[in-house]
């Protein structure tokens, strides 16, 4: 290994009643791209935010040096000094502001008291240029795409001369094409003398890019691993990052009996009025008892859409078509008249609009159905608590209590806690929109056996899901979305990665 | 029980105590400031009755803020209602307690207009409400253009703001004499219900197996609560005893605390409050979430408006004049926070007291207006600092 360019040594961080780091040390050299993999909370994120100094020196245990000298970082401003910058899963960008502003944000270049807008646009371009961004840099950041972003994000971290780029999670909300050309970008900067840092769950993405990578397990350093000499493959990652062999990511499911069906849609067409355009043309879709469908399409090819219209249209989009549940023509105005009907949909975005993060763990799994424990409208406390105690044991929820709030709990419990608000509504039909996203590999587990248990009770299940491995480990049939159409339908034995790949960019 | 478990018990629940002891600290200086004039039974009195009409305000801007909106027409709703209440007794010949639901249907029928505008059109309630304000103190000096102030003759509707609950036996009877028995007695009825419910609360929570205070700590929260409530019903039964406005703040709280803590309607306040768009996933609409809670704000104004015109017997051009303003800096001293989610009614009853305790307070030391009005921006943003600190602490 060359000259570490980057060390931590015996990092511990603890925070009231948790241990998050005990002694790990991290070696990152010259010019690599480094990943730091590991199960949701084995402390990646607490790790890099120790480093960009978001954990200011002196609330951690431990030293930091930069080519060997020690650093005292008090903020993110010490640490971008130092030539860190960091890019967070959640992005930072002001979304009105200008593509040329977002870059200069907080740095802006001068003439006099004013911003020198030419400048500022020049600088903004060149950036832009490095990370093979081609765009006007006068648009606005809201009307990019997500992987457009995720580029302008690392267009502004370079405007700033960093020398360590970490990035937590960059394609957890991309497409396989965005993720692609990030991976690219990535080398370039490689061949620039950036060292990247890359957090990431996606494993096959860690084998193509990684040069060394570090796993972490329950806060400590498990090892690090040199792709050169072939250390890394995803059996030996996975081994390392559960601490036991999973044979088998995708639990099987035992006896299979698919019955009538659940929910039929019928030239399902939907305008959005925000985006001014259809959405979904002439969809046609159904889903069995006791079936898994994959809904398999790149980002915005309009599965959400789908889910989101169909339970209750919510974002009031224009809806043309029928649905049916088990046979009979339902029009649903809201998401409540969908749940009374027995479809359920656990949204994608589980903090933004899953969760209620601010309350507990039992408050969050009654809600949907509150009024099955109430009477007269007034909820009873008691068998409250025993719900959310049961589903708590019954998903294994990891929680110290039911009165945690939501916030403290890691991601995949979380996603435990938002499937159980739907299973307590027992759904004939559960939409699970990106189930597994960024979850660790036993929780992803748990989920995936959940998922074939309730089908094997007669349940239906409709999963969106962007990582193809996971469509085909879980689906019985594949419909892929491209576009706002659907262009394929496979069952899983006929369904493999290239077929679904080549239907969804139709 | 050693003093250590003590203070840390209190630190981890200082947002929950932390208005109660401030109340307690601000009532000690004022007491001592005043030479005991502060904590006579006459002052204690007059300042709930003055509470009143604030606190069923900050009530309702509670639930308000805890959806994420504000309401800035209240104050000169409630003015506007109180004046409509004195007129429909001298003007249209009703009785007291027409008026009184005159106002409050009203009150209703406005709130659920803002709530319109906010839920169903999509107009910021600061834009709204601001618009509100603006029409009803139009309106407010509209109907009091001919007359300017009315003086209201009716005895019943006077009683509400001046009167006090009547007494079982004559006050001069030998047994406790010069106290108002009733009152003692409402006080013991709700110290012993306090203190049983408390125990069967406990004792069901121990049965799911939760965690509950240790004996010890919990009995001497039983005994303090106790105590104080004692304290209370004793200095209000030195003087004139209940007053009906203190029982209508009473009776208001406690369907709100019920409202709010144990039923679906509640739950879903604060669902919306804590994430709308989740809440709406879960199928609770927003809409009739944010209709609900504007209605009962504008009930509340009307409630507000009859104590408070019950109170000055009449209706002038500037009734209602800030209540706005000091019903939010009450409900945010009782601990809601802006982000949405969070906050207790009980919390800004506690909130409304302090803030009325300053108000109180610094006209009896003769403290000057300008003066005034500078503590108590200084202890609304202290409250809220503190607020946000422990917050941190928290999380």
């Amino acid at each position: 290994m060359s000259e570490p360019i980057l060390e931590m040594r015996n990092i511990t961080k603890t925070f009231p009643g948790v241990r998050a780091l005990s002694d790990v040390s991290f070696r990152v050299a010259e010019g690599e791209i480094h990943c730091l993999v590991g199960e949701n909370g084995a402390g990646k994120s607490t790790l890099m935010k120790v480093l960009s100094g978001v954990y200011p020196h002196g609330t951690y245990e431990g030293e930091i040096l930069l080519k060997g000298k020690p650093q005292r970082f008090h903020g993110i401003a010490d640490s971008e000094r130092a030539g860190i910058g960091i890019i967070y899963q959640e992005l930072a960008l002001v979304p009105d502001m200008t593509v040329y502003d977002n870059i200069c944000l907080g740095h802006e270049i001068r003439s006099g008291l004013t911003v020198d807008l030419n400048e500022t646009i020049k600088k903004a371009s060149e950036m832009l240029t490095k990370v093979r961004l081609k765009l006007d840099p006068s648009a606005k950041v809201k009307d990019l795409g997500v992987g457009k972003q995720q580029l302008v994000e690392i267009a502004k971290a370079l405007s700033r001369d960093v020398r360590i780029l970490i990035l937590d999670e960059p394609t957890a909300a991309l497409n396989e094409d965005d993720c692609d050309n990030l991976l690219d970008i990535l080398r370039g900067l490689k061949r620039d003398g950036v060292t990247c840092i890359m957090i990431s769950h996606k494993l096959k993405e860690v084998i193509r890019i990684a040069d060394t990578v570090t796993v972490l397990r329950d806060g400590r350093t498990v090892c690090t691993l040199d792709a050169g000499k072939g250390e890394v493959s995803e059996g030996i990652l996975i081994k390392h990052m559960v601490g036991r062999e999973i044979d088998d990511i995708y639990p099987k499911r035992a006896g299979k009996s698919v019955g009538e069906v659940a929910l039929e849609a019928r030239n399902w067409t939907v305008y959005s009025h925000g985006l001014g355009r259809t959405v979904l043309k002439d969809v046609n879709f159904n889903v069995r008892r006791g079936e898994i469908v994959g809904f398999a399409g790149l980002m915005g090819s309009g599965r959400t859409e789908l889910a989101r219209s169909v339970f209750g249209n919510p974002d009031g989009y224009r809806v043309e078509g029928e649905l049916l549940v088990e046979g009979r023509p339902v029009r649903f105005g809201d998401p409540r008249a969908a749940i009374e009907a027995g479809v359920a949909y656990a949204s994608e975005d589980r903090k933004k609009n899953g969760l209620i993060l601010i309350q507990d763990v039992k408050q969050n799994i009654t809600l949907a159905n509150l009024r099955a424990l109430a009477s007269r409208g007034v909820v009873d406390g008691n068998s409250e608590a025993k719900v959310a105690e049961d589903y708590r044991s019954a998903l294994s929820i990891k929680t110290p209590s039911i009165d945690q709030k939501v916030l403290n709990l890691s991601g995949g419990n979380q996603q435990k806690v938002s499937v159980a608000k739907w299973l307590f509504v027992r759904p004939k039909v559960l939409i699970l929109d990106e189930p597994t996203r960024g979850i660790d590999v036993g929780a992803k587990y748990e989920i995936y056996t959940l998922m074939n248990k309730l089908v094997a009770d007669g349940m239906s299940i409709i999963m969106i899901s962007s990582e193809l491995p996971e469509v085909l480990g879980m689906s019985d049939r594949v419909y892929i979305v491209s576009t706002g159409r659907i262009t394929g339908e496979l069952s899983v034995e006929e369904a493999d990665q290239e077929k679904i790949m080549r239907l969804a960019t139709s | 029980m050693t003093l250590k478990d003590l203070r840390s018990i209190l630190r981890s629940n200082i947002r929950d105590y932390g208005m109660y002891i401030a109340l307690l600290v601000i009532m000690g200086i004022f007491t001592i400031a005043t030479h005991g004039v502060f904590i006579s039974s006459r002052n204690i009195a007059n300042l709930l009755n003055q509470t009143g009409y604030i606190a069923v305000l900050a009530i309702g801007m509670t639930l308000v803020i805890v959806i994420r909106h504000i309401d800035l027409s209240v104050g000169f709703l409630s003015g506007f209602l109180g004046a409509i209440a004195a007129i429909a007794m001298t003007a249209w010949g009703v009785p007291g307690w027409t008026a009184v639901l005159i106002a409050l249907a009203l009150g209703t029928a406005a709130g659920l207009v803002t709530g319109t505008l906010v839920a169903r059109v999509g107009i910021p309630a600061f834009v709204a409400s601001l618009a509100g304000w603006l029409i009803y103190r139009g309106a407010l000096l509209l109907v009091t253009l001919k007359t300017g102030t009315i003086i209201i003759p009716d005895a019943f509707f006077n009683a509400i703001g001046n009167s006090y609950i009547p007494d079982i036996m004559p006050k001069e009877a030998t047994f406790l004499p010069e106290l108002h028995k009733l009152t003692l007695l409402l006080g013991l009825a709700a110290i012993v219900w306090f203190n049983l419910r408390s125990i069967r609360e406990r004792n069901n929570r121990r049965r799911y197996g939760f965690e509950v205070l240790p004996t010890d700590m919990f009995a001497l929260k039983l005994v303090f609560l106790s105590v104080v409530l004692a304290l209370v019903t004793w200095v209000l039964a030195g003087y004139n005893g209940m007053s009906w406005t203190l029982a209508i703040v009473i009776v208001v709280v406690a369907v709100y605390h019920f409202i709010t803590t144990r039923t679906v309607l509640g739950r879903h306040i604060y669902a919306v409050g804590g994430n709308p768009e989740a809440a709406e996933l879960s199928g609770v609409s927003v809409k009739k979430i944010t209709l609900w809670v504007f209605g009962s704000m504008g009930f509340l104004c009307g409630l507000s408006g009859v104590l408070f015109a019950s109170r000055l017997q009449s209706a002038t051009t500037q009734a209602g004049t800030l209540f706005e303003l000091d019903a939010i800096a009450a409900a945010y001293i009782g601990g809601v926070s802006a982000a949405g989610g969070v906050g207790k009614v009980t919390g800004s009853l506690v909130g409304a007291i302090v803030y009325m305790s300053l108000t109180s307070g610094m006209n009896l030391m003769g403290t000057d207006i300008s003066l005034q009005y500078i503590i108590r921006g200084a202890v609304l943003v202290a409250a809220v600092i503190f607020d946000v600190q422990t917050r941190k602490a928290k999380s």
